[in-house]
C-alpha cells in the first residue's frame, strides 16, 4: 500500500489478522441477527396465515402483494438516496401523474409499437430525472431546504399535469408498454402462479442495483458521508455537490420509472394519479430502518418496509377491515416500527 | 475551614461499568469535599469521562454506591444530579446560541409572572449569578456572539444559579488563551470560597498543579492514585497516568532542509476579514510552526491554502505550479492534506466506522469503476491502524465511540493512508493525553524525515517551540515575524501574538 509510513512485516500482519477478525465477527454477528429474525417472521406468517385460513401465504397472494408495492418500492428506493443524505423529496407522487400524462402524451402521438415504448420510457426517466436536478440545485447552489424545494415542485409538477390534459386522463392503447405495467413472464404454471408480473422483476431489479449502489459504491459511500456529517466530507474531498445533486436526480427518474409501471397497468395517464405516494414512500423508508436525520438506513430495510406495510394493507383486506380503519392501524404501525427501532438501537448502543 | 477536615459532599465506592468488550471503570473510590478543587487525570480512555456521565445521570454504573452529603442515590437522570447539586460543564457547551446569555443562564428555571416570564427578575438573577464569580459579560448579547472565555462563564453561572455544590469542568482551559486561563482560575477561587467543589479535569498538567488540593489519577478505568498535591510532582503524575516514564517530552528535530527551491510558495494571501497579504515558504521536510490566538488568522490560513476556503488574491504555489484548487478535492488530488482542528465537526464521521473514515479521501484508490474493493480497503486500514496503534476492537467500530485520541490518530490516518506532499495540522494533539501526543510528535517527525512539507498551528507554545523548526507568529490576519530555528523565545512569541510588541 502506498502508506505514508513504509508498513513493517509485524504491522502488515497484524492488520490482516485484525481484519479477518473483524470481518469473521461482523458475519458472526450478522448471521445470528438474521437467524433471529427470520425464526420470529415465520412464527408470526404462520400465526396470519392461519387467521386468513391459508389465503395470506397462497403463492398467488404473494405475489399479489409483490405488484402492489412495486410502485411504491420504486419510489421508496429513490428516496432511501434522498433520506440518507438528510433530505427528503416530497414531489415523487406528482412526478408520477407529470411524466405519466406526458408517457401518454407521446404513445398517442408515436404510431410504431416500439418506438412509442422507447420514446415514452425516455421521456419518463428524463422529465423526471429533469425535476430531480430541479428540486436538488437550489439545495447544493443556495442551501435552500430541500422540503421547501420539493414541496414547490410537488404543487408545479401536479399543476402541470392538470394543465397538460386539461384535468381528463389520457389513454394509452400501445400493448408494449402496458405491458410493462400489467404482464407476467411465465413460469409455466410453476408454484401454483401464472407467472411473475413485470413490475416485479422491474422493482427487484432497481432494489438490487440501489442496494449494490449504496453499499459496495464510492457514490454510495459519498452519500452515506454527506448524511453523517457534510462538512466533514466536504474537507475530506467528497464532490458534495455533485453526490446530493445526483440523488434527487434518481429520486426523479426512479418516479418516472415508477410512473411507468402505474400509467402501464391504468392503460392510461392520469393528472389524478399519485396523491399521497411520496408520503407512503417516506414511510416504507422509515419503518425500513433509515434515519431522517441522515447517515444511516439501508435500501433492503426499504423494501423490506415497503413489503410490510404492503402486507398489512393485504392482510386488512383479508380479514375485511374497513378501508377508513386501514389507515388508521397503518398509522400506529408506523409509529410502532420506529418507536422499536429506536429503543432497539439505544440497547445495543448503550448496553 | 481547613480542606483535609471538611466531610466530603460527595462520595463513590466501588463504582464499575463496562461497556462491550470494554470495562471503563472498575472499583473507582472518589470522594470531593466542599470547597476544594479536586483535579482528575488520565490518559484519553482512563474512564475520565465515564465517570463524569455516571455522576451526571447520563448513564448508569453496573456496580458500586454514590453518597451525596451522607445519604446513598441513585442518580438516574441529569435532571436528578442536577438537583443533587452536581453540575458538568462539558467541553462543548450546552448553551442555546441565539438566546441571550441571561436567557441561557436561567434557562429550565425561568421566573414567570403568571404565565409569561419575568423578564425583569429573569435580568437580575442572571446577573447576581455572574456577580458571585466576579465576572461581567453582556447579559443582552446572544451566547452565538460571545467569545469561548464568555461562554464558559455562563456555563459556570448556569451551573450555580441552580445550586450546584459540586462542579465537574471538563478540559474547561482547551479552548482558552493564557490570560483566560488566568480569570477561569480567579473564578475557580471565587467558587471554592463559598463552598463549592470542583473537580477540575485536565490534560494540562501545570494548570492541575496551579490549582488543586488534590489529584486524583485514572488508567484503563482503575485508581492508580488521589494525593494531596503537595505530595505529588508533574513527573510523578505522568508516570502514574502512563504507567511508564516518559523521558524527554519532545523528539530530536532532523537538521533544516536546504532553503532552496520551497515547496510551498504563499504570496500576498489575502481574504477580506481574515488573511492580509501573507507570504510563506516551506520547504520539503520542514516543519513550520504557526503561533496565533484564536482568530489570528492561522486556521483560515491553512484552509484557504489547502482549498477549503475560497481567497480574495494572491497565490499559492506547490511544488513550482500556481495551484487554482475549486475545493478540498483539489487539494488532495494536487498532494495537500489538512487535518482540522476540531475532529468532531470537520474530521471525522462519528457514525461511521474507522475504515470507512480512513479511506473517504482516498476512495478513488480503492475502487474500480466505482465499486469498492473491499478486502483492499480493509487491509490497508487495519494495517495503519496497527501502525498508528489506535485502540479499537476493530476497524469496523463507529469512531463516535472511540476516545479523542484515538479519534485523532483516525484523523491523521486518514491523512496519512495516502502520501501527501504537503500536510497541515491545525492543534494536532488538542485534547488528547500525553501518551498519545507523544506518539503524535513522533509521527510528524517522521513524515518530515520522509520529505513531508509540515505547517502545524498549534495554541501550546511549549509544543510550537518545540516542534517547528522555523515560527512564524500570525496575529490580525498577518504574519507578524518569522523566526529561525532556536531564535523565538516564549516571550518574544507571546508579546508578537497578542499584538502587544
Amino acid at each position: 500500500m502506498a502508506g505514508a509510513l513504509p508498513p513493517t512485516a509485524q504491522s502488515v500482519e497484524a492488520g490482516e489478522a485484525a481484519a479477518a477478525q473483524a470481518a469473521a465477527r461482523a458475519r458472526r454477528t450478522a448471521a445470528i441477527r438474521a437467524a433471529g429474525l427470520i425464526a420470529g417472521l415465520a412464527v408470526l406468517l404462520g400465526i396470519l396465515n392461519a387467521l386468513t385460513h391459508g389465503d395470506f401465504l397462497a403463492p398467488g397472494n404473494v405475489v399479489n402483494v409483490l405488484r402492489q408495492i412495486s410502485v411504491n418500492a420504486i419510489l421508496a428506493s429513490g428516496q432511501t438516496f434522498v433520506i440518507i443524505t438528510a433530505g427528503i423529496d416530497l414531489s415523487v407522487g406528482s412526478l408520477i401523474a407529470l411524466t405519466g400524462v406526458l408517457m401518454a402524451g407521446v404513445l398517442g402521438a408515436e404510431s410504431s409499437i416500439a418506438l412509442g415504448v422507447i420514446l415514452a420510457t425516455l421521456v419518463g426517466v428524463s422529465v423526471g430525472g429533469a425535476a430531480g436536478a430541479i428540486n436538488g440545485l437550489p439545495v447544493v447552489r443556495f442551501n435552500l431546504p430541500p422540503f421547501i424545494t420539493t414541496l414547490a415542485m410537488m404543487l408545479m409538477a401536479r399543476g402541470a399535469a392538470f394543465l397538460y390534459t386539461g384535468g381528463k386522463p389520457i389513454e394509452i392503447d400501445n400493448p408494449a408498454f402496458n405491458y410493462i405495467g400489467s404482464g407476467l413472464i411465465g413460469v409455466g404454471h410453476a408454484f401454483g402462479i401464472p407467472g411473475v408480473p413485470v413490475p416485479v422483476i422491474i422493482m427487484l431489479a432497481i432494489v438490487a442495483a440501489g442496494h449494490f449502489m449504496l453499499t459496495r459504491t464510492r457514490f454510495g459511500r459519498y452519500v452515506y458521508a454527506i448524511g453523517g456529517n457534510e462538512e466533514a466530507a466536504r474537507l475530506s474531498g467528497v464532490n458534495v455537490f455533485a453526490v446530493k445533486l445526483s440523488v434527487y436526480i434518481i429520486s426523479g427518474a426512479l418516479a418516472g420509472i415508477a410512473s411507468l409501471l402505474l400509467a402501464g397497468r391504468l392503460n392510461s395517464g392520469i393528472p389524478q394519479s399519485g396523491q399521497g405516494y411520496e408520503l407512503q414512500s417516506i414511510a416504507a423508508v422509515v419503518v425500513g430502518g433509515t434515519s431522517l436525520a441522515g447517515g444511516r438506513g439501508s435500501l433492503v430495510g426499504t423494501f423490506v418496509g415497503a413489503l410490510l406495510i404492503g402486507m398489512l394493507y393485504n392482510l386488512m383486506n383479508l380479514l375485511n377491515v374497513q378501508s377508513y380503519a386501514q389507515d388508521v392501524v397503518l398509522g400506529a404501525v408506523i409509529l410502532a416500527a420506529v418507536l422499536l427501532d429506536e429503543l432497539r438501537r439505544r440497547y445495543f448502543t448503550s448496553g | 475551614m481547613p480542606i483535609a477536615q471538611a466531610a466530603p459532599y460527595l462520595v463513590l465506592r466501588g463504582i464499575s461499568k463496562s461497556y462491550p468488550g470494554v470495562r471503563a471503570l472498575d472499583g473507582i473510590d472518589f470522594d470531593v469535599r466542599p470547597g476544594e478543587v479536586h483535579a482528575l487525570v488520565g490518559e484519553n480512555g482512563a474512564g475520565k469521562s465515564t465517570l463524569v456521565n455516571i455522576l451526571s445521570g447520563a448513564v448508569a454504573a453496573d456496580a458500586g454506591s454514590i453518597e451525596i452529603d451522607g445519604r446513598t442515590v441513585t442518580l438516574s437522570s441529569p435532571r436528578q444530579s442536577e438537583a443533587l447539586g452536581i453540575a458538568v460543564i462539558h467541553q462543548e457547551f450546552n448553551l442555546v446560541p441565539q438566546l441571550t446569555a441571561a436567557e441561557n443562564i436561567e434557562l429550565g428555571h425561568e421566573p414567570l409572572r403568571g404565565m409569561v416570564i419575568d423578564t425583569r427578575e429573569l435580568h437580575v438573577r442572571a446577573a447576581a449569578a455572574l456577580a458571585r464569580l466576579g465576572v461581567t459579560v453582556p447579559l443582552d448579547a446572544p451566547v452565538r456572539t460571545l467569545s469561548v472565555a464568555q461562554q464558559q462563564m455562563i456555563e459556570i453561572a448556569k451551573a450555580l444559579s441552580v445550586e450546584a455544590r459540586i462542579i465537574f469542568m471538563d478540559e474547561p482551559s482547551a479552548a482558552l488563551t493564557g490570560q483566560e486561563v488566568d480569570r477561569l482560575f480567579a473564578i475557580i477561587k471565587t467558587l471554592t470560597a463559598h463552598g463549592v467543589g470542583v473537580v477540575y479535569i485536565s490534560h494540562r498538567l501545570e494548570e492541575v498543579f496551579a490549582i488543586a488540593d488534590r489529584i486524583t489519577v485514572l488508567r484503563d478505568g482503575r485508581l492508580i492514585a488521589t494525593k494531596e498535591r503537595a505530595d505529588m510532582t508533574s513527573d510523578e503524575v505522568i508516570t502514574l497516568m502512563v504507567g511508564r516514564a516518559l523521558e524527554a517530552h519532545f523528539p530530536t528535530l532532523p537538521p533544516d532542509p536546504p532553503h532552496t527551491t520551497p515547496l510551498l510558495s504563499v504570496r500576498g494571501l489575502t481574504t477580506r476579514g481574515r488573511l492580509q497579504d501573507v507570504d510563506l515558504d516551506v520547504y520539503a521536510g520542514e516543519i513550520y510552526g504557526i503561533a496565533g490566538l484564536v482568530g489570528s488568522g492561522r486556521t483560515s490560513l491553512l484552509r484557504a491554502i489547502c482549498g477549503a476556503d475560497r481567497y480574495d488574491s494572491g497565490s499559492v504555489t506547490l511544488g513550482g505550479a500556481v495551484l487554482h484548487l475549486r475545493g478540498p478535492h483539489d487539494g488532495i488530488a494536487a498532494g495537500l492534506a489538512l487535518v482540522t482542528e476540531d475532529r468532531k465537526s470537520q474530521g471525522l464521521i462519528l457514525g461511521m466506522s474507522i475504515r470507512e473514515n480512513v479511506t473517504l479521501p482516498h476512495l478513488e484508490d480503492f475502487a474500480t469503476l466505482g465499486v469498492i474493493d473491499r478486502p483492499k480497503e480493509t487491509t490497508a486500514v487495519a494495517t495503519l491502524s496497527a501502525e498508528l496503534h489506535v485502540r479499537s476492537r476493530s476497524i469496523e467500530q463507529a469512531v463516535r465511540s472511540l476516545s479523542g485520541g484515538n479519534q485523532q490518530k483516525v484523523v491523521l490516518a486518514k491523512w496519512l493512508l495516502e502520501r501527501a506532499t504537503l500536510i497541515c495540522f491545525d492543534e494536532p494533539t488538542r485534547g488528547i493525553d500525553v501518551g498519545a501526543k507523544a506518539e503524535i510528535y513522533d509521527l510528524i517527525v517522521s513524515l518530515a524525515k520522509g520529505g513531508t512539507g509540515i505547517i502545524m498551528v498549534s495554541s501550546e507554545l511549549p509544543e510550537v517551540l518545540g516542534m517547528s523548526m522555523r515560527i512564524g507568529v500570525m496575529h490580525g490576519g498577518r504574519i507578524v515575524r518569522e523566526f529561525a530555528r532556536g531564535e523565538a523565545t516564549p516571550e518574544t512569541v507571546i508579546r508578537l501574538a497578542t499584538g502587544a510588541a
